[in-house]
């Protein structure tokens, strides 16, 4: 299904019945097995009101009958900060000043990211009742779902901020807006990624319970419990550009970057060893990973649409 | 006048495994090996949907109907060819599909508005109307959950009509409701013709096909076997219906079957169908005048109740009557051989006009036809009288004066 109101709009014939026809140019919707990537996109942009109707919806539906409302999106992610706080902190002693903040900075984004994905993967299956009845671009339910995990990463990011000002940590405020590429980059390649996997979920029911636990490696495929540059670095030496690309690390990374804002930091140890604790990179180099990030992204974001236009066709038979 | 949707050549193939597996494992043991058919559910069909045009689908199930309706609403693809919809489409695939139980009427009405395509802004300026029509004005920021079937319906038909389609696809969906809301629904959808609008229409009830549609298109095993005006397509449907039945059409001269001829199959032939007019003098009949219509038959077997239908149909099509013999009170088995049945009008109530009549043999329950004779015989009715409108009731007036007068206080 597409939109072609550009492309093809049927001629006006005159003796067409009334104002109506004038009134609005009406669009052409072409149903056939193959639609081009341009032509969805477009679709997606009309509907793109849904989209935060069903990322609202939800939101709301999510917490409507719990007492605690809102608060349960917040339980889980505190929770393991809590746990890799007290683990790495406390018990293994990694004597990074402001541990708490390190690791919410990178938890924030490898928690959008990942709820993002992982619920994005389940949701053709889960909204089948919708997919087989109403018709709209599907690739919007993957949509919201990252979206829905974008909104719960402002939540958090509220929360952050408070433990910040709690611990009168201050971010790098004149690097503060290379939080927006990072965020882009995020949401890009969570959506292309989660756009491909609801498809493939639909033929493929286990790829849900799979991404569960190619997530769980990946998160330690990323700085955020550890440092990069202090020990990943020194044991990869040429390597080093390996582990960034993942695209989840340089993400990380920046976000570190930004909200710890200590690249050399005194260990919290009698003897303040000083630590080199993220790269000794220019804001610069910053912004040209993750503007790569956002380049690759959008190239995946284009794949995954075809390859979603492909399989979208049996949906309503396959769910 | 430009066409509102063009089906062209649309083809849609299912797969049916046999067994198959949705998970990883599954697939990679049995790659390449899952067997299956292949169902032709729709077989290059064409036909183009004028604008303003109401158009019924006729088909028995399996027939492809659904699927159809489902291509045009872009919920399936078509396995080949290519549908064009000019406007904007809302579907009735199912009432209330999309809404979220979990959350109010109202949440949902938007919710439900915005997958049909419409804006925040055009929301806001129908909800009104969407709340009227469904009757849940005491109900609307009730959970959805809690609504009853009937409630759910209303919301979901509300919804769909009020956001000013160009193009309203409906399946069977009226066949739910009660019987007050399917006339608002019915009325509905007859404001929604005389704006001009497209109307897509799918049914079991070849009634309301014939009252609703301007054209309809036949459909048997996915393929187009017809497309005309509802009265051709509903005959053609009810033909097709006997033929699967295991009779062939009632069309294939039914006077050559002699008594006792070996390619005699079916168990019930009505072989004539005549009317106290067609008999009579006069070919017109007059409005008021007894009227009868009789049915000569022949039975091969012995029938466990069965009865004979009658069915009236006016000019456009519309049901005017429709009985049968055991309604009237007659017994349900049929007598072996040759036998007639009539059906006789005291008095013949309609006014002026043409009335087709059909007349038919069913099982009691109707879950068979035996013999069925769409609108076989018709009568052309005068009616000399001066009052208007469809009936010509036996009626009288009086004029008292001086009575008591009961005025209701303002």
């Amino acid at each position: 299904m597409s939109p072609d109101a550009a492309a093809s709009p049927l001629p006006a014939t005159g003796d067409e019945t009334g104002a109506r026809a004038v009134e609005r140019a009406k669009p052409v919707r072409v149903v056939s097995a193959r639609v081009s990537v341009r032509d969805r996109i477009v679709e997606i942009w009309r509907t793109r009101e849904l989209l935060s109707y069903l990322i609202s919806t939800e939101i709301k539906v999510k917490y409507k009958n719990s007492a605690l409302g809102l608060l349960w999106s917040m339980v889980a992610p505190a929770m393991s900060l809590l746990i890799f706080w007290f683990v790495f902190g406390v018990v293994l002693k990694n004597a990074y000043p402001s541990f708490v903040i390190y690791l919410f900075s990178g938890l924030l984004f490898w928690n959008f990211f990942s709820t993002g994905v992982s619920s994005a993967t389940r949701v053709i299956v889960d909204r089948a009742g919708i997919v087989k009845k109403v018709s709209f671009p599907r690739e919007i339910l993957a949509l919201s779902s990252i979206g829905t995990s974008m909104v719960f990463m402002f939540f958090q990011t509220a929360v952050l901020i408070l433990f910040m000002v709690v611990l009168q940590h201050s971010p790098d405020w004149h690097l503060l807006p290379l939080l927006i590429p990072a965020v882009l980059a995020t949401a890009i390649i969570a959506a292309a990624l989660g756009i491909l996997l609801s498809a493939a979920n639909v033929y493929l029911r286990d790829m849900s319970h799979l991404i569960e636990i190619v997530l769980q490696a990946w998160f330690w495929a990323c700085p955020v419990v550890y440092s990069f540059w202090s020990q990943i670095q020194p044991r990869l030496g040429r390597l080093s550009f390996v582990y960034l690309l993942n695209p989840m690390a340089p993400i990380v990374l920046t976000s570190q970057r930004v909200i710890y804002g200590h690249t050399y930091v005194h260990l919290t140890t009698p003897e303040h060893t000083g630590i080199q604790i993220l790269p000794p990179w220019s804001g610069w180099s910053y912004l040209l990973m993750d503007s790569i990030l956002v380049v690759a992204g959008l190239v995946l974001l284009w794949v995954a649409l075809t390859v979603f236009g492909r399989l979208e066709g049996n949906f309503a038979e396959e769910l | 006048m430009a066409n509102a949707v063009e089906i062209d050549a649309v083809s849609k193939t299912f797969k049916l495994y046999h067994e198959r597996g949705t998970s990883l494992k599954e697939r990679l043991v049995k790659a390449g090996r899952s067997r299956y058919d292949e169902l032709k559910a729709l077989q290059s069909i064409s036909f183009d949907v004028a604008e303003g045009e109401t158009i019924g689908i006729l088909g028995r199930n399996g027939s492809g109907k659904s699927t159809l309706l489902k291509c045009i609403c872009g919920v399936l693809q078509p396995s080949e060819g290519e549908i064009r919809v000019r406007g904007k489409l809302a579907g009735l695939l199912e009432l209330g599909a999309g809404f979220q139980p979990e959350l109010s009427g109202r949440d949902n009405i938007y919710l439900n508005g915005s997958m049909l395509g419409l804006t925040r802004k055009e929301i806001d300026d129908v909800f009104d109307d969407i709340v009227g029509f469904a009757e849940l004005e005491s109900f609307i920021d009730n959970q959805v959950k809690f609504y009853s079937s009937g409630m759910y319906v209303r919301l979901g038909f509300a919804v769909a009509v009020n956001v000013d389609p160009d193009i309203l696809v409906i399946d069977e969906v009226l066949a739910v409701g009660d019987e007050k809301f399917q006339r608002k629904c019915i009325a509905r959808i007859k404001q929604f013709q005389e704006m001009g609008r497209t109307i897509i229409f799918v049914s079991h009830s070849a009634d309301q096909v014939r009252s609703i549609c301007d054209r309809a298109v036949v459909l048997q095993t996915g393929e187009m076997i017809g497309m005309g005006t509802p009265g051709d397509a509903v005959r053609l449907f009810r033909e097709r219906l006997l033929e699967a039945d295991g009779a062939p059409p009632a069309e294939e001269a039914a006077p050559e079957v002699e008594p006792g001829q070996q390619g005699d199959r079916f168990l019930l032939r009505i072989r004539e169908v005549f009317t106290s007019v067609s008999e009579g003098e006069s070919p017109v009949l007059e409005s008021g005048d007894p009227f009868s219509v009789t049915a000569v038959f022949r039975v091969k077997e012995e029938i466990d109740s069965m009865v004979f239908v009658i069915e009236v149909h006016g000019a456009k099509g519309e049901l005017l009557l429709r009985t049968d013999t055991n309604e009237l009170g007659m017994a349900t088995d049929a007598p072996l051989g040759e036998g007639r049945v009539t059906f006789e009008f005291p008095s013949w109530p309609l006014s002026d006009g043409r009335y087709d009549i059909s007349v038919g043999a069913q099982s009691r329950l109707g879950e068979t036809t035996y013999d069925w004779r769409e609108n076989v015989v018709s009568v052309e009715v005068v009616y000399h009288g001066k009052a208007s409108g469809l009936l010509n009731l036996p009626l009288s007036a009086s004029l008292t004066a001086g009575g008591p007068i009961v005025r209701k206080k303002l």
